[in-house]
């Protein structure tokens, strides 16, 4: 940017001095740490004194880092983050303040004018510019030789493609997973419930007997495949048990039969009024499980939906589209109740594929 | 010659006096009742519901609760029959009492959405008549002791024990409605799970056992005592806590901590802006160059 | 009084240095090898305006440093893996529980390693700071029309920088693996899953297999430390170029023009309060972090996808597009063996690309409405623009509702209410809502600026109240100081568009009426004339007056410099 340039590419000044000329810069007046030599001693120890105390409270984080520990109090607050935290801030505080209070009252406070230049370059520099790009391009021939230059973009274009290929194997295909099976249930579609699987209480893996639960239970379950679904019969681990319970979590609420409306075909669904729902919302995925007993609604935390499980989960209010999916119940012959089978539908939220 | 005296070898009928009757009838009675209280076998019910306390129950129930749960605690339909106005007590036992009248939720003293907690109008002594008294309408739950709920007498190990798994219940079964810390939570339509910290155990158990109002039962046949027992040490250890990270904010998550950022952050920051470009003090005195 | 010590080399002409020696030789040194005395020549005293609305964006600018610095503190000792560990560290509550490593690491920050939980703690609280100090920023631009040309690029780069720093603070948060954030990465799985024909797929590659899978986490660590702040880093250096290269923009006011820039020079007053701004920023920042909680994640224990917790938000920034999917009907198409759910699209995919684009596009629609090639420097006051401020407010009230939306049932609880009543009332609310704030703000900034043009025209109210001799009442006007008027006097008018012609194209109409919507009903300020007759009407009001207060009206107060304090307001 030369000094020379060009002013004129500037908007007319007119319109802010069509009413009033330029009064210029307002007279300066001089502060009073400028012409007493006493305050500007003043201000001087003031901003000093920011700074010691600054490294005061430096010194005193560091102290705290090796005096207090996790189990030290200051009331009911933990001290070890309040003290830390409390005299990181005033180290940090005192310097931003004093610097700020040095500029203030000591710098000098003069203001003064620098002058703009037009955003655009200069009309030479734009020629200069064009001429040089294109002597660039005639001497490449790039415009002279259309075989060169499309075989080049062409072959440029297609790299493309291996970086977005090399993506391919961040992870399987849904109809991949479902083909390789790496565990129990597999598949957008499918869950780990199965014909006979008992349905066991959440964390302790007991399972229920229909005698166990007075009408307003709600119990959070959960497949009894998640307890013993391993190779020997242990418990799953790791993905297999996160997968698992994404999509096989249910909750088991028992009413009086007579509130129940059942839906098509599902009359045999429910044992004793006792009823079994996934507990993953159709929405977004949230697990639901605040069941308001007089009007059994199940309320969904994340967005609100709301689901009758008198009437086959269908949706109240909120965002959700569908019902909750149902798991037929019935008894084995220890009493305890089991599935009649998986879902008849995907759990959890829609995707496209599904019908 | 023994016939023709008759007061011979008898005692003096003149050494009784005319109240020895009726003296001797209250000691009877004295004796008899001393003997059957120090005695009789204790009850399975340990607030010791005597004839007396549920008496005095009843005398509570009619004047306090039986506009809404009828006379007999057999509940009060709607005149067209249609609505429930107060529910049948029959059966729910002498948990649900103590807990809603223990928790002052009970008289119930406006209808809506949900019925918070408030003062207890009661003392204690005619709370747990009034729990006798409707624990003789129909067979259900006890008043929990205090074993029930405590983990003394546990050692250390089994405690921490105890508290993990029921911090573990706690966050399948309770926080989806009363949040992750316990602070309450909405429910639909104006109603809300409330706030139970701070709550006394026993009345947590008592809510748990018998799903007051809107809120569904954990029988012990769904939670056993024991995981109850577990899910209150829990909350107790929340209780007992200290707060690492500083103030709280309420417990209510990222909508109270998204204003206090831009409250306190953006406000402080923004109070230093406005200082750091503040005119500062002028003087009209002049520099004079030396 | 000795003043000698004073500066006095602020002026028109260069400092010049008096370096001690070995300074010199340093320097001599490093500019034998990279020349930079040429470049720091004029941007050692480059000049910056001052005032307080223009810290705004360094609040942002110095929260991203502090964020850097946090940042690593906690990458020495955060693991990002799903791997499954039994806990066995100092917090008792979860001891045994099996968890990811990356929410153990977590818990070990948070209790083992001392300072842990501080930094931890800032860094969340600046992370808030950054985008809503962005937030702050971007409305300080645009109302005061700092966005036009040339700075149209800076504003796009802006709304990725918002953009960016958005995401930076999902997946930010998501890395400890906690039941709060883990549904937060549930809800976004369940979004992934809603986009027509590759939803499927993408949730599948995303999450290296099905939900939850053990690929996310440390996904979103690479993402969260390297390719974001790269790209973040990147952009701040642009944007930063950008305004050093244009200079910043000023307010008008005496002396102050389109061609010049007035302020104080970078060294020493500017890198003083800006460097001293960081040391606040740095330190309220660890203020917060000392005495406010946030995100106690051991509190909320491992992600389980069948656990959750009431009052699950995502962090505020993403609050309104929660609030747009929970207001929203939970409409579903089934057609031809396929789902389109519009319940989730509409107001996750397909709103927040809409805004975000709306946004980035602003400079350009407002310039092609007001057709404004010339380059502007001087600042507008909000009132000035009307209908230009009164859209962004409409945006923000729109924001703020879905923004209350996403809140509501934390507001339930609060207030008292029904979340179904707080639902019903915001899904018009989201509507009407805008279109009010529209029409009421620009109704307020026409009216204010009438009252400017009152002020120049009649001068300020000074509060005397004098009466005449007939008996009524007055009030005592007094002209502005010529500072204030040449203030108020510097702005633009506006095109007079009933006298345009529209000209052809297929959007010329459009434009047109676009046009005279922009600048119906603004109040334009005086014509040199009027301004005479203003004048002209005080001095008969004091013409009146003058028998009354012995003060002869020979107009000498509207010369534009006769100091007012001078004045003797009562005659005595």
């Amino acid at each position: 940017m030369s000094d020379s340039h060009e002013l004129a590419n500037l908007p007319d000044e007119a319109v802010t001095t069509d009413l009033y000329a330029d009064p210029g810069l307002p007279e300066h007046h001089w502060r009073p740490t400028d012409v007493d030599p006493k305050l500007e001693k003043r201000a001087e120890r003031q901003v000093a004194l920011m700074f010691t105390l600054s490294a005061v409270c430096t010194v005193l984080m560091i102290v705290c880092y090796f005096a207090i520990g996790r189990d030290d109090a200051i009331g009911s607050f933990g001290a070890q983050n309040m003290t830390l935290g409390l005299c990181l801030a005033g180290a940090l505080l005192f310097i931003g303040m004093g610097v700020i209070q040095w500029a203030r009252k000591l710098m000098a406070d003069q203001e003064i004018i620098e002058m703009r230049h037009p955003a655009a370059s200069s009309e030479a520099d734009r020629e200069a510019t064009v001429a040089a790009l294109n002597a660039g391009i005639e001497e490449s021939g790039i415009g002279r030789r259309p075989l060169v230059r499309n075989s080049l973009l062409g072959a440029v274009g297609l790299l493309g493609v291996p970086a977005i290929v090399m993506l391919r194997d961040l992870g399987p295909t849904p109809n991949q997973v479902v083909k390789e099976d790496p565990y129990p249930g597999a598949g957008i579609s499918h869950t780990i419930w199965s014909d006979g699987m008992r349905v066991v209480r959440d964390v302790v893996g007991t399972p229920i007997r229909p005698s166990d639960l007075e009408v307003g239970d709600l119990v959070n379950a959960e497949p009894e495949g998640l307890f013993n679904g391993g190779p020997d019969g242990e418990p799953l681990e790791g993905v297999a048990l996160q997968v698992g319970k994404a999509k096989g979590a249910v909750v088991v609420v028992r009413m009086q039969p007579d509130e129940i409306i059942p839906g098509p075909g599902r009359e045999n669904w429910s044992v004793d009024g006792i009823l079994c729902y996934s507990k993953i919302c159709t929405h977004v995925g949230c697990p639901i499980s605040l069941y308001e007993r007089t009007t059994h609604h199940l309320l969904c935390p994340c967005h609100q939906s709301t689901f009758d499980l008198a009437d086959s989960a269908r949706v109240v209010f909120g965002p959700a589209a569908r019902p909750l999916p149902q798991l037929p119940l019935k008894v084995d012959s220890d009493g305890y109740l089991v599935a009649q089978s998986d879902f008849n539908e995907p759990v959890g939220p829609s995707f496209w594929e599904r019908g | 010659m023994r016939l023709l005296n008759r007061s011979a070898g008898r005692l003096s009928r003149h050494r009784r006096g005319p109240l020895a009757g009726l003296v001797v009838l209250l000691l009877g009675l004295l004796l008899t009742g001393g003997l059957y209280a120090a005695f009789s076998p204790a009850q399975a019910d340990q607030t010791g519901s005597s004839a007396d306390q549920v008496a005095q129950g009843r005398r509570l129930f009619l004047v306090s609760c039986s506009f809404c749960h009828g006379q007999n605690g057999e509940g009060v339909r709607s005149q067209d029959g249609d609505h429930q106005l107060g529910p049948s007590l029959i059966g729910v036992g002498a948990a649900a009492v103590d807990f809603q009248v223990g928790t002052g939720r009970m008289p119930m003293t406006q209808p809506g959405a949900q019925v918070p907690d408030k003062p207890n109008v009661f003392s204690d002594q005619e709370v747990a008549a009034l729990a006798a008294y409707v624990a003789t309408l129909g067979p259900g739950p006890a008043i929990p002791t205090k074993s029930d709920y405590s983990l003394e007498g546990m050692s250390e190990t089994q405690k921490q024990d105890a508290i993990a798994r029921g911090g573990q219940i706690f966050l399948t079964n309770c926080t989806a409605c009363h949040n992750f810390e316990g602070s309450g939570g909405a429910m639909p339509r104006g109603g809300y799970a409330p706030k139970i910290r701070g709550v006394d155990p026993k009345h947590i158990y008592e809510a748990l056992l018998t799903g007051p109002q809107n809120m569904p039962n954990f029988t012990n046949g769904n939670l056993t005592p024991d995981e109850k027992r577990d899910v209150i040490a829990y909350l107790g250890s929340l209780n007992e806590m200290k707060e690492y990270g500083g103030f709280g904010l309420g417990g209510l998550g990222p909508v109270s901590e998204g204003l206090a950022a831009w409250l306190v952050g953006i406000g402080l920051c923004l109070a230093f802006a406005v200082w750091i470009a503040a005119h500062t003090t002028r003087s009209t005195k002049k520099k004079v160059d030396a | 009084m000795d003043t000698t010590k004073v500066a006095n080399s602020n002026g028109r002409t260069p400092a010049t240095a008096s370096k001690p020696g070995r300074a010199a030789a340093v320097a001599g040194w490093a500019d034998e090898r990279l020349g930079l005395a040429t470049a720091m020549k004029k941007n050692l005293r480059k000049v910056f305006p001052d005032h307080w609305s223009f810290m705004l964006g360094e609040i942002a600018l110095w929260s991203f440093v502090v964020l850097l610095l946090t940042g690593v503190f906690l990458t020495l000792w955060f693991t990002p893996s799903m791997g499954e560990v039994r806990y066995n560290g100092t917090y008792e509550q979860l001891k045994g529980i099996q968890m990811s490593e990356a929410y153990a690491s977590s818990l070990k920050l948070s209790f083992d390693v001392r300072g842990g939980l501080l930094m931890r703690q800032m860094h969340h609280w600046a992370a808030m700071l950054f985008i809503a100090a962005m937030m702050v920023h971007l409305l300080r631009v645009w109302f005061t029309g700092a966005f036009r040309k040339p700075r149209e690029l800076n504003w796009v780069i802006g709304c990725l920088l918002l953009l960016l720093g958005t995401l930076e603070g999902f997946t930010g948060y998501s890395l400890p693996d906690d039941l709060l954030s883990g549904t937060g990465v549930r809800a976004a799985d369940g979004f992934i899953k809603a986009t027509p024909v590759v939803g499927t797929y993408l949730s599948f590659f995303l999450f290296g297999g099905e939900f939850p899978g053990d690929a996310i986490i440390p996904r979103l660590y690479t993402i969260h430390v390297l390719l974001i702040p790269g790209l973040l880093l990147a952009l701040i250096a642009a944007h930063m170029l950008l305004l050093v290269y244009h200079k910043h923009t000023q307010w008008p006011g005496p002396g102050r023009t389109e061609k010049n820039v007035v302020g104080f020079p970078m060294l020493p007053v500017y890198a003083a309060k800006a460097g001293g701004f960081f040391f606040v920023v740095f330190g309220v920042t660890a203020l917060m972090g000392a005495l406010l909680s946030i995100n106690p994640v051991w509190k909320f224990g491992p992600y389980d996808p069948s656990k959750v917790t009431a009052g699950s938000q995502p962090d505020w920034y993403m609050g309104w597009p929660d609030g747009a999917l929970r207001i929203m009907p939970g409409i579903e198409t089934h057609i031809w063996g396929v789902t389109i759910s519009w319940n989730v699209m509409l107001p996750i995919l397909v709103l927040p690309m809409l805004m975000f684009t709306i946004l980035l596009l602003l400079p350009f629609i407002d310039a092609w409405i007001t057709g404004d090639k010339r380059e502007h420097h001087l600042l507008e006051r909000p009132r000035n623009a009307p209908t230009r401020t009164a859209i962004m407010v409409a945006l923000m009230t729109m924001y703020g509702l879905f923004w209350a939306a996403g809140g509501n049932d934390i507001i339930a609880i609060r207030l008292h209410a029904s979340i179904n009543q707080i639902t019903y009332f915001l899904r018009a609310a989201v509507f009407i809502g805008p279109v009010l704030a529209f029409v009421i703000t620009r109704r307020w900034c026409i009216s204010l600026q009438r009252k400017d043009n009152e002020t120049l025209l009649h001068g300020y109210e000074t509060g005397v109240i004098m009466r005449s001799p007939e008996g009524g009442y007055t009030e005592r006007h007094l002209p502005l100081p010529v500072d204030r008027a040449y203030t108020l006097a510097a702005r633009d008018r506006d095109p007079v568009v009933a006298d345009e012609d529209p000209g052809t194209g297929r959007l010329a109409g459009l434009r047109s009426r676009l046009r005279t919507l922009m600048y119906s009903d603004n109040v334009q300020k005086p014509t040199a004339a009027e301004l005479d007759a203003g004048h002209h009407d005080s001095d008969h009001e004091h013409e009146l007056q003058e028998s009354l207060d012995g003060h002869s009206a020979d107009g000498h107060q509207h010369d534009g410099r006769h100091l007012v304090s001078d004045e003797n307001l009562r005659g005595h």
